[in-house]
């Protein structure tokens, strides 16, 4: 008898955490819901900007950027008169494609702080198994609704870290700065291909481990919001 | 001495073989300007393959700028070949056909009959590479239209801005006619010591060639007297398309990464030269002429 009563706290025990979990998880999609929510309000915008890539093995200019998005996911960036270089899987370097999954879980993960703004940690596990996002977490600061940080791993490309600002543009939750940091792999060519038989200079440690993180900043100076985009545009 | 080099220029210009070098380097230029026309993105695709796993990269990659850097890379080891058949032909050639003792008796200082013979080799030089920079450079730009410069070195990737390259092809084919002059005095000097073209032309090939081979040779031995090679310094006109960066990895505009390399390779090869012209003014002056 005694047994069963234990048995039975047990299993009262799972049963008031697992709602509670439960309970939390709900909270949080509606939380994520509501910033899709905010998100959604902007079906496209053209945006321009200054984007500087810092990939130790990289060296390039910082130039004029344009950023074309249409919803759903549509998103392309061009430079102006040059050459772009973006991380693959990261040419979205935006929130709205990550917050496009339509089936998630969402689950709580605590509070950090970002920028010096408390945010609500959020998992994100799409539930579709076809998806390239395996997890994502995103750092909600839940007053304003914004998106101030994610990190997203992906089946193709790696880890993603993207950090955004917010200013003049806060009421759509499109940010006035980007940063996208990612891993980046060994870079090496061949001297018969470069044709160039100088011996590189060697690294010490330290610069190699840097020289394997890399970054995109991405500062927006205007937006033009919901003037529509022709989908010619995405081509 | 202006007469002298006047003749020596039209001498040049009108023999056959010294158009030989201007068609090879057409033929040369527009092989690799088709090829790269036609599948120029495969070219880049298979250069590019390192980077493309991690990064996307967008915009016209094979441009004029590129495609001239491409040329120059390739052009540039086979240009000493073609300098060599007329500058080693100089005082060979002359000694071949039995005009040298004759030319001699005309009331011209030795030293400056040499030196009217090295500026008319130079002058042929410098317009081989005038035409290089007028098909390599303009034709392509006309051909392929112009964007930033994306290049790639053994370690890592630089992109130059569009409007920060023009004044690098300036400064990389000067540095070029610095190199290519080396070639011509090298030929020159060797063509005193024969009385036919082949020998001096041959040997200039050579020496280049094995110059050459030394110089892109990692081997620890070699390595020592690499610095002393004027091969070695002949491909630092790639230093032009190297730019310096800030702290924060942002490239700066009308900067070279390595100015003291470029500076001490120009000094070496102008050593060269200036030791190349002086031996053969030295050797021609002690020279006992009986051809």
């Amino acid at each position: 008898m005694k047994m069963m009563k234990q048995l039975y706290k047990i299993i009262c025990f799972f049963l008031v955490t697992g709602v509670t979990v439960q309970a939390k998880a709900q909270d949080m999609t509606a939380l994520v819901n509501k910033v899709k929510a905010k998100m959604e309000m902007v079906n496209d915008y053209v945006a321009e900007g200054k984007m500087k890539t810092d990939v130790a093995f990289i060296k390039a200019p910082v130039g004029k950027v344009k950023v074309f998005y249409k919803k759903p996911d549509h998103f392309k960036l061009k430079r102006d008169n040059g050459i772009s270089i973006l991380p693959k899987g990261g040419v979205s370097v935006n929130m709205s494609s990550l917050i496009a999954i339509n089936s998630f879980v969402a689950l709580s993960a605590g509070e950090a702080i970002v920028d010096g703004v408390t945010t609500k940690v959020v998992k994100l596990l799409p539930t579709n198994d076809n998806s390239d996002i395996v997890l994502t977490t995103l750092y909600i600061d839940e007053p304003h609704l914004l998106v101030r940080k994610a990190i997203t791993t992906t089946k193709e490309n790696g880890t993603y870290e993207i950090q955004m600002s917010y200013g003049h543009y806060t009421s759509y939750g499109l940010p006035d700065k980007v940063v996208f940091s990612f891993n980046t792999k060994d870079y090496k060519m061949p001297k018969g291909v470069t044709l160039e038989f100088d011996d590189p200079e060697k690294l010490s440690p330290a610069q190699q481990l840097k020289n394997k993180k890399g970054k995109v900043e991405i500062l927006y100076s205007s937006y033009v919001i919901n003037k529509g985009i022709p989908d010619s545009m995405f081509r | 001495m202006f007469t002298l080099f006047q003749t020596e220029l039209y001498k040049i210009f009108r023999r056959p073989r010294t158009y030989i070098a201007f068609a090879a380097i057409t033929a040369l230029i527009t092989i690799v300007q088709l090829g790269l026309k036609m599948d120029g993105k495969e070219y880049a695709a298979f250069v590019m393959a390192d980077l493309n796993n991690t990064f996307q990269i967008d915009g016209k990659i094979i441009n004029g700028y590129f495609v001239c850097y491409v040329v120059l890379q390739l052009l540039l080891v086979h240009v000493p070949l073609l300098i060599a058949l007329i500058a080693a032909d100089m005082i060979s050639g002359e000694a071949n056909m039995g005009t040298l003792r004759l030319l001699l008796t005309k009331p011209v200082g030795r030293t400056e009959f040499i030196l009217a013979k090295f500026l008319a080799a130079t002058v042929y030089t410098l317009l081989l590479l005038v035409w290089v920079a007028v098909l390599a450079l303009f034709v392509s730009m006309w051909l392929f239209g112009t964007d930033d410069m994306f290049l790639l070195k053994n370690s890592y990737a630089v992109q130059i801005e569009r409007v920060d390259i023009f004044w690098r092809y300036a400064g990389a084919f000067g540095f070029a006619a610095l190199a290519m002059t080396t070639v011509a005095a090298l030929g020159f000097f060797l063509s005193q010591f024969a009385e036919n073209s082949i020998g001096p032309i041959v040997a200039t090939m050579s020496v280049i060639i094995v110059c050459t081979i030394l110089s892109t040779m990692s081997i620890p031995l070699f390595n020592k007297i690499k610095p002393y090679l004027f091969t070695t310094h002949m491909v630092a006109w790639k230093e032009f398309f190297d730019v310096k960066v800030n702290d924060s990895n942002e490239t700066i505009r009308g900067t070279i990464q390595n100015p003291d390399k470029l500076i001490r390779s120009s000094l070496v090869l102008f050593f060269h030269i200036v030791a190349f012209v002086g031996a053969s003014v030295y050797v021609f002056k002690k020279k006992d002429v009986l051809s």
